[in-house]
């Protein structure tokens, strides 16, 4: 085997945690790697290492069979390894050339940019990775998943021998996806070495030739991806087997309607769109990223403004002009952003639980810091959030942690409805189990749960029945008898569809 | 990052003695930085040491700690109050123009005053916080406009004049040193610092204010109304800094429409050399009063070591910034702790 990257015994120590110990393995020239961990398994920990970010503490890297040592970020692009991080790091308010070549703007005379060289160049590189779009678009007027391809251009522009690629499909849609894979193979195909980095199970397959497997900061195996499994590699993952992820409970059944909208409106150009969930249900919504689930779902609780639209709870109508009212009212909203919209980050964890409502734990204004500990830790006691106390602080948890702590603050305020925003993205399969599990229990107290994600297999695992956006429009429902990944995805496309 | 740094995840020290650290680096630092200061200028500034310096500072920091109080509670909402000088000038002739009504008997004019030099400093800032919230203007415009137009309505309220001529009972209160070591109006500082303290740490109200500058969408979000908290913020801001009107009144005895020139950026000076961070959501009112005498203790002791007044602002200028980059590094040590 031709070695491009190797690893020997490669350890790296936090205060007070081993975040990777030794680590040996070895990526061939030209291979796609697959590189599979759960949250904390020391994945982020091992990119780090190679973009510059941490120096290991023991052991050795090589890189094309010279030691790897780099101090910067700035040292590990000169050696041709290239990162494209989960977050991506474009300038907005430049074009997607000037992002492209920032590091080498070619120029003139007297440092003038030369635009028109910029411009070819840019493009050549968009044509590579097959985006048809001006190079002198600004890049804060692309998609996602645009940007994303961007990023790996701007990988490429550096003539990389070894690309890292960071969850890349963390917010891409299954077309986006199928059109990144085939730039990966393209790649593959010119001779780029690719390590993968990912959540998602089965789509590594498709892609990848061999899987590493880190648990726990150390490495449980390199294997071909070939002859393998997803059980196999789940059961690698976790150290156990999972029979059934979703633990879809038939003796739930839906009684009466909790919460129904009625000709919900947002704006003049969107179409009135009109649901409904039962006490006891998990109503599924589905649809293409910016499919308009997400902007359905903040006007209704009142987070955006809407033009029309009734909100019935319990069958009796309630005005919600902003979230106050929805919460006044039983209604939680546990946000698609996370961090930025769900959580007092730098806040310990009982403050962030406590924050639906401060009166259940203080007495004429005044706080009871002993009530509050004890209902906070009794949460945390429940849905068993991994804090080293109550009274860290929400940030240094991993992402699993952190959404069990927003389930948290909502059990704490006590709710009738939860409307759920991609609930489980960024969180690893065993605490996407326990929050399963945990909407099993409410849906079990006739609560009512609205699940909007874009993961299918999850939303047809857990839900009694799915509705599907598309285009700002709620185009089907479909029954779970009537379950079907093709027919839900051809509902999501119907509206984008030209005829 | 996909995984919050994975090394925070198993927790390096014990609860107990995190919250021992977390106090050490957080408020001890600070105050571990005044007694060096000060043992410094005791050893080597004549005079330094001496019971009678000691109660210069102590008069000198009142009404900055006043106005400082009330800018903590603005900036841990994420805001910034340029205005509380010019307020604090326009209250000292509104109060001063009430206690020299001849009709009034002094114990009733004296009480008018404090509580129109509060009104109006609570109407200002009112104004200041109802205004950026409204229409989502940043504090810093909004609170510049009103540091002008305060100080346009002090000259119009005093006609461009001085007031003098407090009553002699105000006066020999604002002498006092109770004790022989409590000067009245340093009293009056702490118990403006003390109020703040029980409010942000022991009720609902200074949680929200937290919580408000930590994240005020995920606040919105969790079902609250985030404008109340830093109009609220604001409004207290306005009030200290009428408090402070009255503190100025019993030190200097009189009502000046061109007082309080500078008065807001020392008064932020001492919240962030307090350790408040200028981004909201944390800090303590405490490191507020210990900032203020740090600012003091600097400002006498340089004084007393003969460094110009030329040098003395370089001096001071470079203790402030000093201060933010250490709380850069306290940060990073405070989230290890964590």
């Amino acid at each position: 085997m031709d070695t491009i990257l190797s690893l020997e015994g490669v350890g790296k120590i936090f205060p007070g945690a081993v975040a990777l110990s030794e680590v040996s393995l070895s990526i061939a020239r030209g291979e796609t790697h697959i590189i599979l961990g759960e949250n904390g398994a020391g994945k982020s920990t091992l990119i780090k290492l190679l973009a510059g970010i941490y120096q290991p503490d023991s052991g050795r890297i090589a890189f094309n069979g010279q030691p790897y040592q780099p101090k910067t970020p700035h040292d590990a692009q000169q050696s041709g390894i290239r990162i494209v991080h989960q977050e991506l790091n474009l300038l907005p308010y430049l074009s997607i050339a000037e992002n492209l070549m920032l590091e080498s703007l070619p120029r003139r005379a007297f440092g003038i940019v030369d635009r028109k060289a910029l411009n070819s160049r840019a493009g050549a590189l968009l044509k590579e990775v097959g985006l048809d779009i001006d190079p002198r678009t600004r890049v804060e007027a692309l998609g996602v998943a645009q940007m994303q391809l961007v990023e790996i251009a701007k990988a490429l522009s550096y003539d990389s021998k070894l690309l890292v690629l960071d969850e890349p499909t963390a917010t891409l849609t299954p077309p986006e996806i199928e059109r990144l894979f085939s730039i990966i193979k393209r790649l593959k195909a010119k001779g780029v070495t690719i390590i993968y980095i990912s959540h998602r199970l089965h789509e590594v397959f498709e892609i990848g030739d061999r899987v590493t497997v880190l648990r726990n900061g150390g490495l449980v195996a390199t294997r071909d991806l070939h002859g393998l499994s997803v059980p196999d590699i789940v059961r690698m993952m976790i150290g156990r087997d999972i029979a059934d992820e979703f633990g879809f409970d038939a003796r739930v059944v839906p009684g009466k309607v909790a919460l129904s909208v009625a000709n919900l409106k947002r704006d003049a150009s969107t179409p009135e769109i009109s649901f409904a969930v039962r006490h006891g249900e998990i109503l599924g919504v589905a649809g293409l990223v910016g499919s308009g689930r997400t902007e359905a779902m903040r006007a209704l609780f009142g987070a955006d403004p809407k033009l029309d639209g009734v909100v019935e709870i319990d069958g009796k109508p309630v005005a919600i002009t902003a979230p106050k009212d929805a919460v006044r009212h039983g209604l939680s909203l546990l946000t698609e952003d996370r961090k930025g919209q769900g959580l007092l980050l730098d806040m310990a964890v009982d403050k962030n639980i406590t924050i639906t409502d401060l009166s259940k734990v203080s007495r004429n204004g005044l706080l009871n810091r002993r009530t509050e500990a004890a209902a906070a830790n009794d949460l945390v006691g429940q849905l068993r959030v991994k804090a080293s106390s109550i009274e860290q602080a929400v940030r240094n948890l991993s992402g699993g942690n952190q959404q069990k702590v927003v389930l948290a603050k909502w059990l704490f305020r006590g709710t009738s409805t939860l409307i759920l925003d991609e609930p489980t993205r960024g969180v690893d399969i065993g605490a996407r189990r326990e929050i399963y599990q945990l909407l099993w229990l409410l849906a079990a107290q006739q609560k009512g749960i609205i699940m909007v994600s874009s993961d299918l297999p999850e939303l047809m695992g857990m839900c009694h029945r799915i509705i599907v956006f598309s285009k700002n429009k709620i185009v089907g429902e479909v029954p779970r008898s009537e379950f079907d990944q093709e027919r839900i995805l051809s509902l999501a496309y119907q509206e984008y569809v030209r005829p | 990052m996909s995984e919050t740094t994975e090394a925070a995840v198993a927790a390096p020290v014990s609860p107990g003695r995190a919250k021992f650290l977390r106090f050490l680096v957080r408020d001890a630092g600070v105050l571990l930085a005044l007694v060096l200061i000060t043992l410094f200028f005791s050893a080597t500034a004549p005079y330094f040491a001496t019971s009678g310096n000691a109660l210069k500072i102590f008069v000198q920091i009142a009404i900055n700690t006043v106005l400082a109080a009330g800018m903590t509670f603005v900036i841990l909402t994420g805001g910034i109050d340029l205005s509380v000088g010019s307020v604090l000038a326009l209250c000292t002739v509104v109060g001063a123009t009430v206690m020299i009504n001849e009709s009034l008997s002094p114990a009733v004019a004296i009480t008018l005053a404090l509580l129109a030099c509060m009104a109006t400093g609570a109407v200002c800032g009112f104004l200041n916080g109802w205004i950026s919230t409204r229409w989502k203007i940043p504090s810093f415009i909004v609170t510049l406009g009103m540091l002008n137009m305060a100080a346009g309505a002090a000259r119009v309220v005093s006609d461009n004049s001085t007031i003098t001529g407090l009553p002699q009972s105000f006066v020999d209160f604002g002498n006092l040193i109770i004790g022989g070591f409590l000067p009245s109006i340093f009293l009056v500082a702490v118990l403006v610092i003390a109020a703040g303290w029980f409010v942000l740490r022991f009720t609902v109200f200074g949680r929200m204010i937290f919580a408000v500058g930590t994240n005020d969408e995920a606040v919105r979000l969790s079902g609250h109304n985030p404008d109340f908290y830093k109009v609220a913020a604001f409004t207290i801001s306005g009030l200290t800094a009428g408090i402070a009107a009255m503190v100025y009144l019993l030190r200097l005895n009189i009502g000046s429409p061109i007082a309080g020139v500078g008065y807001e950026l020392n008064a932020i000076a001492a919240v962030i050399i307090g350790g408040t961070s200028l981004s909201g959501g944390k800090g303590s009112i405490i490191g507020t009063l210990v900032g203020a005498c740090i600012l003091q203790v600097l400002s006498t002791g340089l004084q007393l070591l003969g460094v110009g007044d030329n040098f003395k602002p370089i001096v001071i200028g470079l203790v402030i910034v000093l201060a933010v980059i250490l709380d850069a590094y306290r940060e990073r040590l405070l989230r290890k702790i964590r």
